[in-house]
C-alpha cells in the first residue's frame, strides 16, 4: 500500500497544514506517514509545494515526492505552471479548488494524460461560507480521502481535532463540517461518474 | 509511545525531557520550531527551574550557554547557517574550557548567496572547533541523539553539537518515539560538573596560557577528542540497551558486506539512499550505504573496517571547501583502506533535493566507468550555464 499525493498552493492557504491533516490521518488509521514542505521564499502568496507519503511499512526516504498520486492545487492560478502536473502517474487524479469543471479546465490546457483524471471543488467558497475566510485545505483534505481511499473520514476528523485542538470551538467545528461536506461532495460526483 | 509529530518540536520535547537547567536562544530558520516550543514548555513550567534567556544574537546564545555550563548548569541553544558562524568565536571556547554544552544545528546553508535551505556547511565549516558532531540520519534518531549528546557531553566533558537537515528533518512530520521522562532520567544522570564557578570555592576557568604550555594544552585536546570516538560508541550501545533502538554510534552501514559499491553520507540522505540501494539490488547490483553518524571526532579506523573489502566508495558531499574539495571526502580519502577506490560527487546544496533516482543513477554511472571530473564534481549542477557564465567572464571587456 503506497498513496504520494502532492499539494500546491500558495502561502497562507494551508498547504503544509495540508499535508500533515493528511499525515496525521494516515497515522490514526495506523498506517506510516510522512509530511514534508518545500519552503519557497516563506511570504504570503508565493507558491508553495509540500507533499504526503503514506505507506505500509516505516518510511526512510526524506527525498520530495517525484511520482505523485494526487496532485492538489489549492489555486488555480498556479494551473498556468506546466510543471504542476509533473511526475503525475499515469492513472493520477488532479484535485483543483475551482467553481469549473474538469472539462473546462482541460478546455483552458489542462494537459491530463488519457488515464489522468481531474476532479473539481469550489473549496475556497465553501471554506468563506463555513469559516468566513478563504482556507480551502481541509475541504482539499476532505477531497482526497473520499477520492483515494486509504484513510477513514474518521480518521482525518480525529486529524483535524488534533491539529486545531487550540482554535475556538467554531473554527474547530467549521473545519470539521467543511472536510465531511467536501468528502460527501466528491463521493457523489463519483457516483454520477460511475 | 509512537507520535506523528514534527521532527523540530520531537527534538525540542526531547531536550525538555534532558531537563536543562539553561536554555539560550535565539530565533534563525530552520531552527526556530525547536526554540519556540522550548519556550512554551518553559513558559508552561514544564522545565522546573530552567531558565530561558531570550538573548540578543547567536554570539550572545552562545556565550551565555557557556557562562551557564561554566557556573555548573545543564546547557543547551541551537542555531544554523549564518548564526553558528556568528557563534564562531565563542566555538572554540567551549570546547577549550570543555563545556559540555549541547546544541542543535539545523543544517542549512551559507551565503552569499544567502539561502535558507538545507546542507551541511555550516557545521562543517567548525569542524575544527573542538566541538563534537552527531549527524541524525531521521528525525527518530535526531531526537535520541539530543539524549546520547547530553550524557556523551557531560561524560567526556565536551560540547557537542546533533547536526539534523533544516527543513528535510526539522519541519517533516513523521512518527517519532520521543524518549519517555522516566527513561530519560534513568539514562541520563544529573549533570556533575568536573568544576565550575562557585564564589565560594574560586577557581579561575579560562586563563591565559602562553607559549610554554599552550601547545601541550591544544595536544591535550587532540587526545580527549580522540578518546570521546569510543564514548561516542559506548554512549550509542548503551542507548540501544536502555531504549531498544539503533541510535547514534560512529557509522550506520546498510547493506554493505558483499556491495561493490557503497555511497557515503551524512545526514537524512541515509534513509534516501537506503531505498535507492534496495531497489538496486532487485536489479541485481550490490550497492550499500555508509551513514557517518559521528563526524567529529573523524571515526578514522571503524570507517577502514567498514569500507574493508569493498572495491569503491562514492561519497555524496553536501558542502564543499572552495578552493580545496570535498570536506567529507577528504576525511573519507585519508581513511579508506588502499584497496577502496574513493570518488567524490557534490548534490544537495542550498537545498537541491538528494533524490532515490539521483542515487541509483550515481551508483550505475560509477559502475559503467564513470569517473568524476577533477577533485569534485557537482553532480547535479546545471553545467551548461557555469560554462556560459566562465565564458562570459573571460570574455575582453
Amino acid at each position: 500500500m503506497k498513496l504520494e499525493v502532492r499539494i500546491h498552493g500558495r502561502g497562507g492557504q494551508g498547504v503544509v497544514t495540508a499535508a500533515e491533516l493528511l499525515s496525521l490521518a494516515a497515522f490514526d488509521q495506523g498506517l506510516h506517514a510522512q509530511a514534508l514542505p518545500s519552503f519557497g521564499s516563506e511570504r504570503t502568496g508565493a507558491p508553495v509545494v509540500s507533499f504526503c507519503r503514506i505507506a505500509g511499512r516505516p518510511i526512510r526516504a526524506h527525498d520530495p515526492v517525484s511520482h505523485p498520486d494526487v496532485v492538489v492545487v489549492q489555486d488555480p492560478t498556479l494551473l498556468h505552471d506546466g510543471a504542476i502536473l509533473t511526475g503525475l502517474t499515469p492513472e493520477g487524479l488532479v484535485v483543483v479548488n475551482t467553481g469549473r469543471s474538469p472539462d473546462q479546465l482541460v478546455h483552458a490546457g489542462l494537459a491530463l494524460a488519457p488515464g489522468q483524471c481531474a476532479v473539481c471543488l469550489p473549496a475556497t467558497e465553501l471554506s468563506r461560507e463555513a469559516l468566513g475566510r478563504p482556507l480551502p485545505n481541509t475541504a482539499l483534505v476532505g477531497a482526497v480521502v473520499a477520492l483515494t481511499h486509504v484513510v477513514e473520514l474518521h480518521a482525518l476528523q480525529a486529524a483535524i481535532r488534533e491539529r486545531f485542538g487550540h482554535a475556538p470551538d467554531e473554527v474547530l467545528a467549521a473545519n470539521l463540517r467543511l472536510a465531511s461536506d467536501a468528502y460527501v461532495l466528491v463521493r457523489e460526483q463519483e457516483r454520477h461518474r460511475a | 509511545m509512537l507520535r506523528q509529530i514534527e521532527g523540530s518540536r520531537a527534538v525540542a520535547e526531547t531536550v525538555a525531557r534532558c531537563r536543562p537547567e539553561v536554555v539560550a536562544a535565539y530565533p534563525i530558520s530552520p531552527q526556530t520550531h525547536i526554540v519556540e516550543r522550548l519556550s512554551e514548555l518553559v513558559d508552561s513550567g514544564g522545565l522546573g527551574g530552567c531558565r530561558y534567556l531570550l538573548v540578543e544574537s547567536e554570539f550572545g546564545a552562545l556565550s551565555a550557554c557557556i557562562g551557564g555550563s561554566a557556573a555548573g548548569a545543564r546547557t543547551y541553544t541551537a542555531t544554523a547557517s549564518q548564526g553558528l558562524l556568528f557563534m564562531a568565536e565563542a566555538l572554540p571556547n567551549a570546547s577549550g574550557l570543555q563545556l559540555p554544552i549541547v546544541m542543535t544545528v539545523a543544517n542549512r546553508a551559507i551565503g552569499a548567496p544567502i539561502n535558507i535551505w538545507n546542507d551541511h556547511s555550516d557545521a562543517l565549516s567548525q569542524r575544527d572547533s573542538g566541538w563534537l558532531q552527531l549527524f541524525a540520519s531521521s528525525n527518530q534518531e535526531a531526537a535520541d541523539l539530543h539524549v546520547q549528546a547530553f550524557a556523551l557531553a557531560e561524560r567526556v566533558s565536551l560540547p557537542v553539537m546533533v547536526c539534523m537537515d533544516g527543513f528535510v528533518l526539522t519541519h517533516a512530520m513523521e512518527e517519532i518515539d520521543v524518549p519517555e521522562q522516566e527513561a530519560v532520567d534513568a539514562f541520563l544522570p544529573p549533570f556533575r560538573p568536573r568544576q565550575w564557578l562557585d564564589p565560594d570555592h574560586p577557581v579561575t576557568i579560562g586563563a591565559m596560557v602562553g607559549p610554554e604550555a599552550f601547545t601541550e594544552v591544544k595536544c591535550l585536546m587532540v587526545q580527549r577528542q580522540r578518546r570521546a570516538l569510543d564514548a561516542v560508541a559506548a554512549v550509542g550501545e548503551e542507548f540501544r540497551a536502555a531504549f531498544g533502538r539503533d541510535s547514534g554510534g560512529l557509522l550506520r552501514p546498510y547493506r554493505t558486506d558483499d556491495a561493490e559499491v557503497v555511497l557515503v553520507v551524512m545526514g537524512s540522505a541515509w534513509g534516501t539512499a537506503a531505498d535507492a540501494v534496495d531497489a538496486l539490488r532487485v536489479d541485481g547490483v550490490r550497492a550499500g550505504v555508509l551513514g557517518v553518524t559521528c563526524y567529529r571526532p573523524w571515526p578514522a579506523e571503524a570507517l577502514h573496517d567498514a569500507l574493508s573489502g569493498v572495491p569503491r566508495a562514492v561519497v555524496v558531499n553536501r558542502a564543499v571547501g572552495v578552493g580545496s574539495g570535498g570536506t567529507l571526502g577528504q576525511d573519507v580519502r585519508v581513511s579508506a583502506p588502499d584497496g577502496t577506490e574513493v570518488c567524490e560527487v557534490v548534490m544537495g546544496l542550498g537545498g537541491r533535493p538528494v533524490t532515490r533516482a539521483a542515487l541509483a543513477d550515481l551508483v550505475c554511472d560509477v559502475l559503467d566507468g564513470w569517473e568524476p571530473v577533477g577533485v569534485l564534481d557537482f553532480r547535479d549542477a546545471d553545467h551548461t550555464v557555469v560554462a556560459r557564465e566562465l565564458v562570459r567572464e573571460e570574455a575582453p571587456s
